[in-house]
């Protein structure tokens, strides 16, 4: 899967998951999700299991403990396919 | 048997006039079963409604989820976790109601679970009045977990 593809497929997700006042073109690949994209850690859940379907891949507590931002939740995801 | 589930109610965070939970009647890592009586002497029935005490949504939401979610949290996450280091917090509910609930009246939780993950607790809801009919059902999820974990 080209690096794009996989930015544009995590960005369908977390688009889900933003409350009203921040916009899809907010997201950046440095953007922190809790602090930029305000997103609290209920969702934040919601996003880590809707990117395991999304990938076929499954992530553990010290994943969901790096993922802070988007460059990060690439890097898991990147991480995670290298793997299998 | 009933026994074995004090040591849940003895963690419980709540006190009168905010306990809705009575009696814990299943429990295993799949869900939870549990009951309630409301009082008739319940403070809110004097203004919900005046001069028609109906048992609110809210107090039938926050019932379900002290017994669907909280007490399986609790379970879950295991009796040597002190209370005083669990985190605790709804997160997001979507209830129906379907039958009022009048003071003094019996209900049953029935709770299933959708999932436990990253602290999240994530079950499916029902309530049922003591001729087992359906009185509310939905979804519900909220974070327990040990705080410094």
């Amino acid at each position: 899967m080209l690096k794009e593809e996989k930015y544009q497929k995590l960005k369908d997700i977390i688009k889900i998951y933003l409350p009203e006042d921040v916009a899809v073109t907010d997201i950046e690949q440095d953007s922190h999700f809790m602090n930029n994209l305000n997103i609290n850690s209920a969702n934040l859940v919601d996003i880590v299991l809707d990117v395991e379907d999304a990938f076929d891949i499954r992530l553990e507590n010290d994943d969901m403990d790096k993922m802070q931002t988007v460059n990060d939740a690439m890097a898991i995801i990147d991480a995670k396919l290298a793997e299998k | 048997m009933k026994e074995s589930y004090n040591w849940i109610l003895k963690q419980l965070p709540y006190s009168e006039p905010f306990l809705f939970v009575e009696e814990i009647l299943n429990i295993n890592d799949k869900g939870v079963e549990g009951a309630y009586q409301f009082s008739p002497d319940a403070d809110f029935y004097k203004g919900h409604f005046k001069n028609n005490p109906v048992t609110p949504g809210v107090i039938l939401t926050e019932c379900s989820a002290q017994i669907g979610l909280v007490c399986l949290g609790i379970y879950l996450l295991g009796e040597k976790t002190k209370l005083e280091n669990i985190g605790i917090g709804m997160s997001s509910s979507e209830m129906e109601f379907l039958l009022p609930v009048f003071p003094g009246e019996r209900v049953k939780v029935v709770s299933e679970l959708v999932y436990f993950r990253f602290q999240k607790l994530k079950c499916e809801v029902k309530m049922y009045n003591e001729d087992d009919k359906l009185v509310c059902k939905g979804i519900l999820a909220g974070m327990i977990g040990v705080a410094n974990e």
